[in-house]
């Protein structure tokens, strides 16, 4: 048999093999993805849908003040939930990968993923419980006499959605970091040692530099999600805490104004695969130039 | 020095972890209708209320036949993907397997928002069937994370052997292949369950008249005398989510002996 048309049996196996799950992806993904952009260019009043295309949507999505707001505090929320996320996970990988004993490693992980695969929903709500108004937090401040009456600023605000999509996403956060933090080569760190590095310089000249793809996909991974996210502002958010996806929800929902929630779900995709491409691009460059690459 | 640092740090990060859910049975035992501090006393009420909540019963037979037939298809569909990406070579592979991954990097409510629209044009019922279909969109990325690392380690030449001594394809894969990977089956039935059975946003955007389990729940928020009730709720499911993961981890582990290889300590 010669190499070519072993070649091609083979291409033909794994086409016949990733076909199903392909086309499952097209007709579920990709033709609603499509059809998406469609809505976002008709109008609706009521009931009634005009399909005459327009960039009106766009327009009202990108003009009218309450629209921008809430984009940009999406984004803001979600870029400060990266930062704090990722920063937080760094150091438990770090732990993880080069302190932790070989044989706790497992353990950590799974240790790690399980408050992930608890209810969401639950999880989001007991932040409402700690930070509310008889909630833990007031109530041991009190116990311990630090304050009178309770602090009725610390539920319904920005601030308050930040620390619950953390909370959220951190255990996300830590496991790309900690996989690629595996992978690198301890010998390039003896090398570096027996040739009179001091323990801050390896880390600054050889993890970090290579614990950089696992960052990446962290950040992409907190990210994406999270301008998306729905459940926490609705419930730990407040008035000014809310944020695109509350908005979106609503124009499908209550307003029967579907084209413009269409228009308002792919502008927040759009400006998040935008600032992702950027941060990706700048990452690439920044590995470039230490040589890492 | 800073290993001391980091080990403190360590520490504290797994209790920041921990602090929300260790709440969940505190709640859930507490003999007061008000979730707050101080605690009143110990009751089994809330845990006994559910029994009595019809619409429970019914959304959590909802949300175990659309965890159920999405951890199949998903894990069916995986299957498929990973066997291809792992053990073959074809044009275009890089493009589809991207395109099968990309629900896992997509916000939630896109998703949910287009399958809405896609359905409301349509005019289709909203009902489980559109449920099942997001999920086990969202569901598949994940069991090719596990099902390919099960792929990675599974030694071809077992496969070979098989071949070469006359059995067909297909009884190949079913005699030789999936007991091989089954524990990574197993692992990625488990792991799509529980994802489905904890989806919220496409859930909500895509039940109709029956709602899930995390449907329930929402609009059971909105009710302050119910919230303990919630809490009791959120135990159980704190409880079985516990379990299915403890499984999924025995199984994954037992898989990774199976086939040979050192641990590596996760479907990552």
């Amino acid at each position: 048999m010669s190499l070519r048309t072993r070649l091609d049996q083979d291409a033909r196996r794994g086409l016949s093999q990733i076909s199903l799950p392909f086309i499952f992806v097209m007709l579920l993904l990709a033709v609603p993805l499509v059809i998406l952009l469609a809505m976002s260019f008709w109008t609706q009043d009521f009931l009634t849908l005009d399909r005459t295309p327009t960039l009106n949507n766009f327009i009202e999505a990108w003009s009218e003040p309450i629209y921008r707001t809430l984009m940009l505090r999406s984004l803001k929320i979600s870029i400060i939930v990266t930062f704090v996320t990722v920063g937080l996970a760094y150091p438990a990988a770090y732990y993880m990968s080069f302190i932790a004993p070989n044989n706790r490693k497992a353990f950590l992980v799974f240790l790690i993923t399980i408050p992930f695969w608890t209810s969401y929903l639950m999880r989001i709500f007991l932040w409402k419980v700690i930070l509310g108004y008889n909630g833990v937090i007031n109530a041991s401040l009190m116990g311990i006499g630090l304050i009178d009456k309770p602090l009725d600023f610390i539920l319904y605000n920005q601030l308050a959605v930040v620390l619950t999509l953390s909370h959220a996403w951190l255990p996300f956060a830590v496991l790309p970091i900690f996989v690629v933090m595996e992978k690198v080569n301890r010998t390039y760190l003896e090398a570096a040692q027996d040739l009179g590095d001091t323990p801050f310089w390896q880390f600054i000249r050889i993890t970090l530099p290579l614990s950089m793809p696992g960052v990446v996909a962290a950040t992409l991974i907190v990210f994406v999600p999270t301008i998306g996210d729905y459940v926490t502002p609705k419930l730990v958010g407040g008035p000014d805490g809310l944020m695109i996806a509350n908005l979106i929800e609503l124009q499908f929902k209550k307003a029967n104004n579907a084209p413009l929630g269409a228009a308002l779900a792919l502008s927040a995709m759009f400006l998040v695969t935008a600032v992702a491409a950027i941060f990706v691009w700048l990452n690439r460059r920044y590995l470039k130039a230490e040589g890492a690459a | 020095m800073s290993k001391r640092i980091l080990t403190i740090f360590m520490v504290v990060f797994v209790l920041f972890l921990y602090a929300p859910t260790l709440l969940l049975p505190i709640f859930a035992f507490n003999d007061s209708t008000f979730i707050a501090f101080p605690l009143s006393g110990f009751t089994f009420d809330w845990f006994a209320s559910l029994g009595a909540a019809v619409e429970l019963r019914g959304a959590a037979i909802n949300s175990l036949i659309i965890a159920s037939i999405s951890a199949v298809t998903a894990t069916t569909l995986a299957l498929l993907a990973s066997s291809a990406t792992v053990r073959y070579r074809f044009p275009g592979k890089g493009i589809m397997i991207g395109a099968i991954m990309v629900p896992m990097f997509l916000p939630e409510i896109v998703i949910g928002v287009s399958l809405l629209t896609v359905v409301l044009l349509a005019g289709f019922q909203l009902s489980i069937y559109t449920i099942i279909m997001g999920h086990t969109l969202i569901c598949t990325p994940f069991s090719i994370a596990i099902l390919r690392s099960s792929f990675q380690q599974l030694d071809p030449s077992m496969e070979e052997a098989s071949l070469d001594l006359g059995e067909s394809r297909f009884s190949t894969f079913r005699r030789v292949t999936l007991p091989l990977i089954m524990p990574g089956v197993i692992s990625s039935l488990l792991i799509a369950f529980t994802i489905s059975l904890d989806e919220f946003v496409i859930a909500f955007f895509l039940s109709g008249t029956e709602p899930t389990l995390p449907v329930y729940i929402w609009s059971q928020l909105r009710f302050p005398r119910k919230i303990p009730s919630v809490m009791a709720l959120g135990t159980l499911l704190l409880l079985l989510s516990i379990c299915l993961l403890t499984l999924s981890e025995i199984f994954r582990r037992r898989s990774a002996r199976r086939l040979g290889q050192k641990d590596n300590g996760g479907a990552w």
